[in-house]
């Protein structure tokens, strides 16, 4: 059963960019942004990853982490990254293939790869939002900015 | 997991503030959000000239600011040049003359085309050092990203963002879907 608005995120623990393992639950206490995409290494200008590295100060300012997920290699991942000077990790959902994804309700069999889907999770580990774009539609950021700022808001209400 | 395929809009409308050419009561307004350092911008360029000399005073183009500077090293400073050159009366040959001149938009290269331009060079130079339009570039990315700008070039044709190709036709057929029929008999004559 794929995890829900309004629950707890299923926890996982992932091997980074920089080969360090990242775990959510190591998260709390800070919102979490899990942007799942298909594949590095798409057309620089439209990149999804790309565009999150130059709102990264605005995601900072609510004090959330970002973190990019694809089911590409740690080693893929990296070379992607310093391509790209992207400032926060990319996780390896290598193997077993695609389980986070599954966790999540975002894996596409059919594809072999992740859907381009977004998650906001609050610093109790609950997400407060979830989007699915076309596979084909970098979702933007607009849609995370609007969630960070509902949780400010939730916060201080 | 819920799917979305919705239509997304611009949140922050077109103003006084923006750098706009063509009529303000134009039937339809196309806004770019580029980024002077981006080749699929600079691909877009000429396409947008066309479809501004076809449409003529049907059409009100605007261009906001959305450098991707970590990737395009000299974007930023492209796009405060730009900038400087509208406080100087001269932002529509400015931006011009930058996606001419995508191969070389390093400072040096900047302000030679501001000498060019007939721009006040030395008053250039100083904004520039002093980062005195870089709240005004950030100020239209944060727009763009605001409004769900997704890479560049990204198009809103009257208020809605255009998410399919920017080929000339396929601009050309959503302006025309965004405007009605009145636009037809100007499109024809200048085919």
């Amino acid at each position: 059963m794929a995890a829900k608005q309004g629950e707890r995120a299923p926890d996982f623990e992932l091997t980074a960019t920089d080969g360090t393992r990242v775990a959510l639950r190591d998260l709390r206490g800070s919102p979490v942004i899990l942007a799942f995409y298909p594949a590095d290494w798409s057309p620089v200008c439209s990149d999804q990853m790309a565009l999150y590295n130059e709102v990264l100060p605005e995601f900072q300012r609510y004090g959330a982490r970002m973190l990019g997920i694809s089911v590409d290699s740690r080693w893929c991942h990296s070379a992607f990254a310093e391509n790209r000077h992207l400032g926060f990790p990319l996780l390896a959902d290598f193997e077993p293939k695609g389980e986070v994804a599954k966790a999540f309700g975002v894996y596409r069999e059919a594809d072999g790869t992740t859907e381009r889907a977004l998650v906001v999770i609050d610093a109790e580990g609950v997400i407060r939002w979830q989007y699915i774009s076309p596979i084909d539609v970098n979702p933007g950021a607009d849609g995370i900015l609007e969630a960070l700022e509902a949780l400010t808001e939730g916060a201080t209400t | 997991m819920s799917r979305h395929a919705q239509v997304t809009r611009l949140t922050v409308p077109v103003s006084d503030g923006d750098h706009s050419i063509g009529p303000i009561d134009a039937p339809v307004t196309l806004v770019e959000y580029g980024d002077y350092q981006c080749p699929y911008c600079g691909r877009a360029f000429p396409i947008v000239q066309e479809v501004r000399r076809r449409l003529g005073d049907q059409l009100r183009f605007v261009f906001r600011n959305f450098p991707l500077t970590q990737i395009h090293e000299h974007a930023e400073h492209a796009a405060e040049v730009a900038e400087a050159a509208a406080a100087q009366g001269k932002f529509w040959p400015t931006h011009d003359w930058l996606f001419r001149h995508q191969f070389a938009l390093d400072d040096e290269a900047l302000l030679e085309g501001a000498q060019e331009l007939g721009l006040d060079v030395e008053r250039v130079r100083r904004e520039l050092a002093d980062s005195t339009h870089r709240a005004r570039v950030r100020e239209d990315f944060l727009s763009g990203i605001k409004s769900g700008v997704n890479g560049t070039p990204t198009f809103y044709i009257n208020g809605i963002r255009h998410d399919a190709d920017y080929g000339l036709e396929t601009l050309i057929a959503a302006i025309e879907a965004a405007a009605g029929s009145g636009l037809q008999d100007t499109l024809k004559r200048r085919e």
